[in-house]
């Protein structure tokens, strides 16, 4: 039954991700990350981390998606070709990463970390809860939690200074 | 307070004079400039009496102390000391260096009065007077390179003195490169010392030297040879003298003080300090004696048809130098320092005569166009007519006697030393003959124009300053006499100081009278105690016998002088026309000066050009341009990576990091 | 299924948003493609908190998304701002960095 969700979930990231890169319309890529994301979801309860996979629905998919959705619809474009790379790049660019790939799973298979093999160990019923998250992040990572309130703050008054109405544009 | 002590005062008081004058020129009134520069000399003169006094109190072997003030440089090996070496020779030569100076300084007062650069003129003078006592109180080799070498300097700053004057600034560097190529000598000399001794102190090497050479080896003889070198240069001998005449540029008192009475003497010195080390090379020692020799009859020729009044009494002092420094070669250490104090005397008193006459002849210095002198400045003539004979030996002056014994002493060393006698005899002669050739060419006779105006009126004659050597006009911002030429008759500083030379020209010889009193010789006696040479003394006999013939000479040839310039006047031409090619000869200096234009300065000239052109532009230029090029064309290449599309970064990026993990991975496996 | 699966693939999702970094020329597109990279990482952040058995690659993973949120906030500011002052939409034309 794991196996089955698994692959399914991993097809879906995988669709959702060569969406988000080969399609013509912007809207159209927005759309497959956000099927991406969905199975990201799928793949982190999965792996009993319910909290972060709530998040992710919440928070990625639907509020940063929905930033996403509300751009594309105002700048509007549309219509262009999907593969432009600089030229004199178009060889090396698929190449690369493809090279990337290999390597990191390379590392990955040929570690020495025996643990990557098993399915992690037994866990309490507790884990990956909110509760749980919870504690860490008021216990243990306070700090940078407090750090990321700050750069939310930041980003905040960022956006706001960048999508100002400037006086010449008034006029 | 010791002689030490007393030693320092002498170098301190010049050189604050110096610094005085020169930092408060601004606010100093003119004549303040003047009396601190006479007062600071004439103080280092009475501790130069108060260091004689203490001396005199002492035992004659113990006369000699070393004093220093601190270690100048003392690590590995080396070990100099900022340190004065106080014995009879040295205080002989402050105090007549110190003495003479104080003279010209009251003279200088009078004469340079309305120069633009009086107080310029002060300091240097102040400071030339500093580095030569420095040079004769230095108790070890490197303090005398360096009063050696800042006596350069001020003989440099004096003779350029009017530098708006193009032959000036070309003397003063002229004899700025050749006295550099004395010291380069002087340089090696202590080096090769400081080799082969260990030490620089003259205590040491002088005590350490006769141990360590053997009579004639090949490094005494070379570090001798090296010294001459520096010794010629200064003392302006042959080869090394043609800076000599054309150093005439500078302001009479600076000729007379420079190059007549002290730093000319300087080589004179060196040699008589370092006779322990002559004495070990007797081959550099007659070296020495016959450059002297061979100066001393060759600059008795040019200065019998020199036609300009100071540069005749140039040569006169080079000739006069070749017998000082013959005499000291040859062992007459006490001979030549006496000639060198009574040269000293007449020669300065010579010049001051000289500027006198030329100030009155509106600064023209050709002696075809003066005469009559006689008639129009009285005290002027009679002080230049006691110089001349103090010049010629005549019997009874000063220079009679310091002049035959030098005479008589290479006469008892016998042997080959002969020839010095017989030929410094024929230059006596000539030298009789050139120096009443100038006093019966300026003093008697129809007075010449500017001599009739003083008679007349009683002014100086008045004109637009012109350069004596091209007649062109001359600018007179920097420093000139103004309108108002000084001539010694119209200022009382100029009279006493030639007052006071007139009557030691004449004198000063009565304290060496042989077999009367020897003062000189008894006083200097414990510096040369250690020289076999010192020894020789001629008989009683050959000493009168010496100064009679001296006499005689000096008589026949102030005889000569007459016949040729008073009573047959035409007979010079006459001479002139039938020696022709010894006449061009010697007016054109024994062409030495075309000879060393030819040997050095040309080659050095196309070095340099060598040098720029070739080396220069093709190797050093080849290569930084070369560099240059190379980098730009890399960086051009390596420019191309900041294309400006942040994709190609990002391609960096991720190849990089493609590559950092391959290489972790093969490292790994 | 072993942790070795959840890693690959997130090397895999990572590997196709640096491909799609490299060849897309519009700022919109290449945005997604860093948050596909930035799940990439959520992902393998979450399979060795799996691994390890404890909950701190799960906290790290939601710090991830808020730097996420804001480096897109950010990000869309910006191509909103150039779109008002009719610039192209082409990251090759913004090339001042030229040397």
């Amino acid at each position: 039954m794991e196996e089955v969700l698994f692959f399914a979930s991993a097809l879906g990231a995988l669709g959702g991700a060569v969406g988000v890169i080969a399609m013509r319309n912007p809207f159209y890529s927005v759309l497959a990350l956000i099927v991406h994301l969905f199975s990201l979801a799928a793949l982190f309860l999965l792996l009993t981390s319910a909290f972060v996979a709530a998040a992710q629905v919440v928070v990625y998919a639907g509020a940063v998606m929905v930033l996403y959705v509300f751009v594309v619809a105002y700048v509007g474009e549309g219509g262009e070709p999907a593969w432009e790379p600089i030229p004199g790049q178009q060889f090396l660019a698929p190449l690369l990463g493809i090279a990337l790939f290999v390597e990191l799973s390379i590392a990955v298979l040929g570690s020495a970390l025996l643990a990557l093999g098993t399915e992690g160990p037994d866990v309490e019923p507790g884990f990956g809860d909110p509760a749980a998250i919870g504690r860490l992040l008021l216990e243990k990572f306070l700090l940078p939690f407090e750090a990321s309130s700050i750069l939310l703050l930041l980003a905040a008054v960022g956006a706001v200074v960048l999508a100002a109405k400037r006086r010449e544009e008034a006029s | 307070m010791s002689a030490t002590a007393w030693s320092w005062l002498v170098l301190l008081f010049p050189l604050l004079g110096s610094i005085t004058i020169a930092l408060g020129f601004k606010a100093l009134p003119a004549k303040a400039a003047g009396v601190i520069g006479t007062v600071s000399i004439a103080l280092a003169f009475a501790c130069g009496i108060a260091a004689l006094v203490s001396l005199l109190g002492e035992d004659p072997e113990a006369r000699h102390h070393a004093s220093s003030l601190w270690d100048y440089a003392s690590v590995a090996g080396l070990d100099i000391k900022l340190g004065i070496f106080v014995d009879p020779l040295s205080i002989f030569m402050v105090l007549v260096v110190s003495g003479v100076s104080t003279l010209i300084h009251l003279y200088s007062y009078g004469y340079m009065a309305s120069d633009e650069g009086y107080h310029r003129f002060f300091s240097y003078l102040n400071f030339f007077v500093f580095s030569m006592l420095l040079l004769v109180l230095a108790g070890n080799f490197v303090l005398l390179i360096v009063g050696w070498a800042f006596v350069g300097f001020a003989s440099y700053a004096l003779i350029s003195f009017w530098y708006r004057r193009e032959t000036a600034t070309r003397a003063g560097m002229k004899a700025f490169v050749i006295n550099v190529v004395g010291d380069i000598g002087l340089v090696l000399a202590a080096f090769l010392i400081f080799r082969e001794l260990g030490t620089f102190d003259y205590g040491a090497v002088f005590e350490r030297a006769p141990e360590a050479f053997s009579t004639n080896e090949w490094t005494i003889v070379a570090i001798c040879l090296l010294l001459l070198v520096g010794a010629f240069a200064k003392s302006a001998q042959l080869p090394l003298h043609t800076w000599l005449p054309d150093a005439m540029e500078g302001p009479t008192p600076v000729s007379s003080l420079i190059h007549a009475a002290t730093m000319v003497t300087a080589g004179v010195y060196l040699i008589a300090r370092t006779h322990v080390l002559f004495e070990l090379a007797p081959t550099a020692a007659d070296v020495a004696a016959f450059v002297g020799l061979a100066t001393l009859l060759v600059a008795a020729t040019m200065a019998l048809v020199m036609t300009d009044l100071k540069r005749a009494i140039a040569y006169s002092t080079m000739s006069q130098i070749g017998y000082m420094i013959m005499g000291v070669s040859i062992g007459a250490y006490s001979a030549g320092m006496f000639h060198l104090m009574t040269h000293a005397f007449f020669k300065a008193l010579l010049f001051m005569a000289a500027g006198s006459i030329i100030a009155a002849m509106a600064n023209e210095q050709n002696i075809d166009r003066m005469g009559g002198f006689g008639k129009a400045m009285r005290f002027t003539s009679i002080t230049f007519v006691c110089g001349a004979l103090a010049l010629a030996a005549f019997p009874g002056t000063s220079g009679f006697f310091s002049k035959d014994e030098i005479l008589a002493f290479a006469e008892a060393r016998g042997g080959m030393y002969l020839i010095f006698t017989v030929l410094g005899y024929v230059g006596a002669f000539l030298t009789a003959i050139y120096a009443f050739r100038l006093v019966f060419r300026v003093l008697p006779g129809k007075p010449v124009a500017e001599a009739q105006e003083l008679i007349d009126t009683g002014h100086v004659h008045h004109a637009e300053p012109r350069n004596p050597a091209t007649g062109e006009l001359e600018d007179t911002d920097v420093g000139f006499p103004g309108p108002e030429h000084h001539i010694a008759e119209g200022s009382l500083p100029m009279r006493v100081a030639m007052g006071v030379l007139a009557v030691l020209a004449l004198v000063g010889g009565l304290v060496q009278i042989p077999g009367r009193d020897e003062v000189i010789e008894k006083w200097l006696d414990p510096t040369f105690e250690a020289s076999a040479l010192a020894d020789i003394h001629p008989s009683l006999a050959q000493d009168y016998v010496g100064l009679g013939i001296g006499g005689f000479i000096a008589l026949a040839g102030i005889g000569v002088a007459y016949l040729l310039y008073v009573s047959r006047p035409q007979l010079p031409r006459a001479l002139e026309g039938r020696l022709r090619p010894l006449h061009t000869l010697f007016a054109n200096k024994w062409y030495f000066d075309e000879a060393i234009d030819l040997l050095v300065v040309r080659p050095a000239l196309a070095i340099g050009r060598f040098a720029n052109r070739t080396f220069e532009r093709v190797v050093v230029d080849g290569l930084v341009n070369g560099t240059e090029g190379t980098v730009r064309g890399a960086s051009g290449v390596v420019r191309t990576v900041q294309s400006g599309f942040v994709r190609s970064y990002a391609l960096l990026l991720i190849a990089g990091l493609a590559g950092l993990a391959l290489y972790f991975l093969l490292s790994s496996s | 299924m072993s942790i070795e699966w959840y890693i690959v693939l997130s090397s895999l999702l990572f590997a196709t948003g640096v491909i799609g970094i490299l060849i897309r020329r519009s700022p919109m597109v290449i945005l997604l493609c860093l948050e596909l990279m930035l799940n990439a990482g959520n992902l393998a952040l979450v399979a060795f908190s799996r691994m390890v058995g404890n909950g701190e690659g799960q906290v790290f993973a939601v710090i991830v998304m808020v730097v996420a949120a804001c480096e897109v906030v950010v990000g869309l500011g910006l191509i909103v701002a150039i779109f008002r002052r009719r610039l192209p939409l082409n990251v090759d034309d913004l090339r001042e960095l030229r040397g």
